[in-house]
């Protein structure tokens, strides 16, 4: 039987739960191909990298016009800071979607917990579909939820480290705990980590520097594209239980259930 | 807390770099967290042998950290007045050049040249001479350029945490200030008079600058003064010590070798090609985040060459004389070795799978 899965997020009907973004790449000609190759619908761009007004070449215009588009706040240092990009994006006609990024760490780029749950607060009761970028913690992940998030977007380890799942139990927790949509974002580096956590019931995943910096994005981003939908065809077929021991299709005790039978 | 004492302690300590060895070298090239002494291992002359295997891992922490990205920007010299003696540079006071400071229409005229290749990131540099382009005069210069220019840096005479703040208000987003040399003995013998004699003033610079909100602090050693491991290795543990202080500010490192000048001052060392790039490389590995500028003072093809080892942001489209973008030919502070336009050095970067970023910050407080 074929499934029908459709994701549905802000009032958007999604057949791809892979989004991508449009950083890191050597030529920006690369991110339609890239769209197209992956099925990606939703697409990430950092408002402080778009010149609407520049003569230079503008990352805007590669973008497909079928493309969701996912505004950032990259930059923003705190809550006050988030909200304004987040309106001037919506000024600009990037739409009502925007991703909370609030990073005040430059090493780790770990994202501001506290200072997201106050912009999400802010910006969805202006209408904003609101996705916060956060750590795995349950705690922050609830308060967002209060906060009027459209989902959660967990990372799987820092910033373009392509170091895969390593908070993979936070993020089962989430997944298991919460009842908004679990993206993760940031971190995943190979299209089996996606799979991976497609397998383990997220919502989608977000795929930025492992597509941008591979030598081929156009079929790194197919190969995403794929392992996201394995992973998702994985969970809805409902994995078997994991268990510790070996278990016989004879099994040693079976005499017993023989015996009950017999009598 | 200040930098100071461990500059001084840097400065007057030889590293003995000549005990390292080939395997301490390759350990520190793969571990997954260089510290200091791993750092100074990659410094080492036995480095020199390791060069391939730095480059390709400072590549690869550069290619997941910043993509196939390089961000552009220009300097724009508005005065060379100086009051300061430094024996190695061409706009000290006793050289004499022709000196001259812009007006604010010449400002935007050179604003205007220079917005018009497409760069939106500006570096506003004048000498050392308060009296002659203070504060207030900068002021105005970055109220003339912020609607051309969404980012702009200073490199000016180092101020007081307040003037600093004053500038971050009217739209500076960005400080360089080099330290020249951190070697406190040398620093003295190469700034004979001025203000600039003041070396401890000058190395908490980039601390007062972070601590007025500057959002990218951008710190140095002019290559060639003395031994460039010693320098690198003091520029590579100031520049940890400012990430580590203050984690919400882009620390970035630049590399200038020395350039022919006017005046007669000659390197008291030649950094080779190799070693620059054993510096920039060592460097990257020690700090994976750390913004990494090569200038204009490199030629063209090892400028190309050296992409993909490190650099994240280079100068284009430059000229060090005082108004010399709307009208060329005039007396630079140094000459440069690469004088390819913009849409030039745009072109190389596409040619080697690269992108030019022109826009990579807008102040927000400026547009929403």
């Amino acid at each position: 039987m074929e499934h029908t899965d459709i994701f549905e997020i802000g009032g958007k009907r999604l057949s791809s739960r892979l989004f991508t973004g449009t950083g890191k790449y050597g030529n920006d000609e690369l991110i339609a191909p890239v769209c197209e190759a992956s099925g990606s619908e939703v697409i990430t761009v950092a408002l402080r990298r778009v010149d609407l007004d520049g003569k230079t070449d503008n990352v805007m215009k590669h973008i497909p016009t079928h493309m969701t588009l996912l505004p950032n706040t990259s930059g923003a240092r705190n809550a006050d800071e988030a909200v304004r990009i987040a309106r001037l994006a919506r000024a600009m006609g990037c739409g009502d979607w925007i991703k909370i990024e609030v990073i005040s760490d430059n090493r780790y780029l770990l994202p501001d917990g506290y200072e997201t749950a106050k912009a999400t607060e802010t910006l969805a009761r202006e209408g904003f579909v609101v996705l916060p970028y956060m750590n795995p913690d349950l705690y922050v992940a609830r308060s967002l939820a209060d906060a009027g998030a459209a989902a959660i977007m967990p990372l799987g380890a820092p910033i373009g480290t392509n170091r895969g799942l390593r908070t993979e139990e936070m993020i089962r927790i989430l997944i298991e705990e919460m009842e908004l949509p679990i993206i993760v974002d940031a971190g995943i580096g190979a299209p089996s980590q996606a799979c991976r956590a497609m397998e383990m019931g997220a919502a989608a995943c977000l795929v930025n520097t492992a597509i941008a910096t591979a030598a081929d994005p156009v079929l790194m981003g197919r190969a995403f594209g794929r392992a996201v939908t394995a992973g998702r065809e994985a969970w809805l077929a409902g994995p078997g239980a994991v268990a510790t021991l070996a278990q016989a299709s004879s099994p040693l005790t079976g005499f017993l259930d023989r015996t009950e039978g017999a009598s | 807390m200040s930098f100071l004492p461990e500059a001084l302690r840097l400065g007057q300590t030889p590293l003995h770099l000549e005990t390292v060895s080939g395997d301490d070298v390759r350990r520190a090239v793969d571990l997954p967290r260089v510290d200091a002494s791993a750092f100074a291992a990659l410094l080492s002359p036995a480095a020199d042998e390791h060069l391939e295997s730095m480059a390709a891992r400072a590549h690869a922490l550069t290619l997941s950290h910043f993509g196939r990205t390089v961000s552009l920007f220009t300097p724009l010299y508005v005065s060379n007045h100086c009051a300061n003696h430094c024996r190695y540079c061409g706009f000290a006071a006793p050289n004499s050049i022709p000196r001259s400071q812009l007006s604010l229409d010449e400002v935007r005229a050179e604003g205007e040249a220079i917005a018009a290749t497409g760069l939106r990131h500006l570096l506003l540099l004048t000498g050392e001479a308060p009296r002659k382009a203070g504060v207030a005069y900068l002021e105005a210069c970055v109220q003339v350029l912020r609607p051309l220019f969404p980012s702009i840096s200073v490199e000016v005479y180092p101020m007081e945490t307040a003037d600093y703040a004053r500038l971050t208000r009217a739209g500076v987003d960005g400080l360089t200030v080099f330290q020249e040399t951190y070697d406190p003995v040398l620093y003295a013998e190469l700034h004979p008079a001025g203000p600039k004699r003041d070396y401890a003033f000058r190395l908490n610079t980039p601390q007062r600058g972070a601590e007025a909100g500057m959002r990218v602090v951008n710190i140095g050693a002019l290559l060639g003064l003395t031994d460039w491991r010693q320098e690198i290795y003091a520029v590579g543990l100031h520049a940890a010590w400012l990430q580590k202080r203050y984690p919400g500010v882009d620390i970035a490192v630049s590399l200038p070798r020395m350039r022919p000048h006017a005046g007669a001052f000659q390197p008291a060392c030649i950094v080779s090609d190799r070693e620059l790039v054993q510096a920039m490389t060592a460097l990257r590995i020690f700090l994976p985040r750390l913004s990494i500028t090569i200038s204009t003072r490199e030629a063209p093809s090892f400028r190309d060459n050296i992409l993909p080892l490190g650099v994240t942001r280079m100068s284009a489209g430059v000229s060090t004389a005082v108004g010399g973008h709307a009208k060329p030919a005039k007396t630079g502070q140094f000459e440069i070795s690469d004088p390819r336009s913009v849409a030039e050095i745009e072109a190389m970067l596409r040619s080697r799978g690269y992108q030019a970023v022109f826009k990579d910050w807008e102040p927000i407080e400026a547009s929403a």
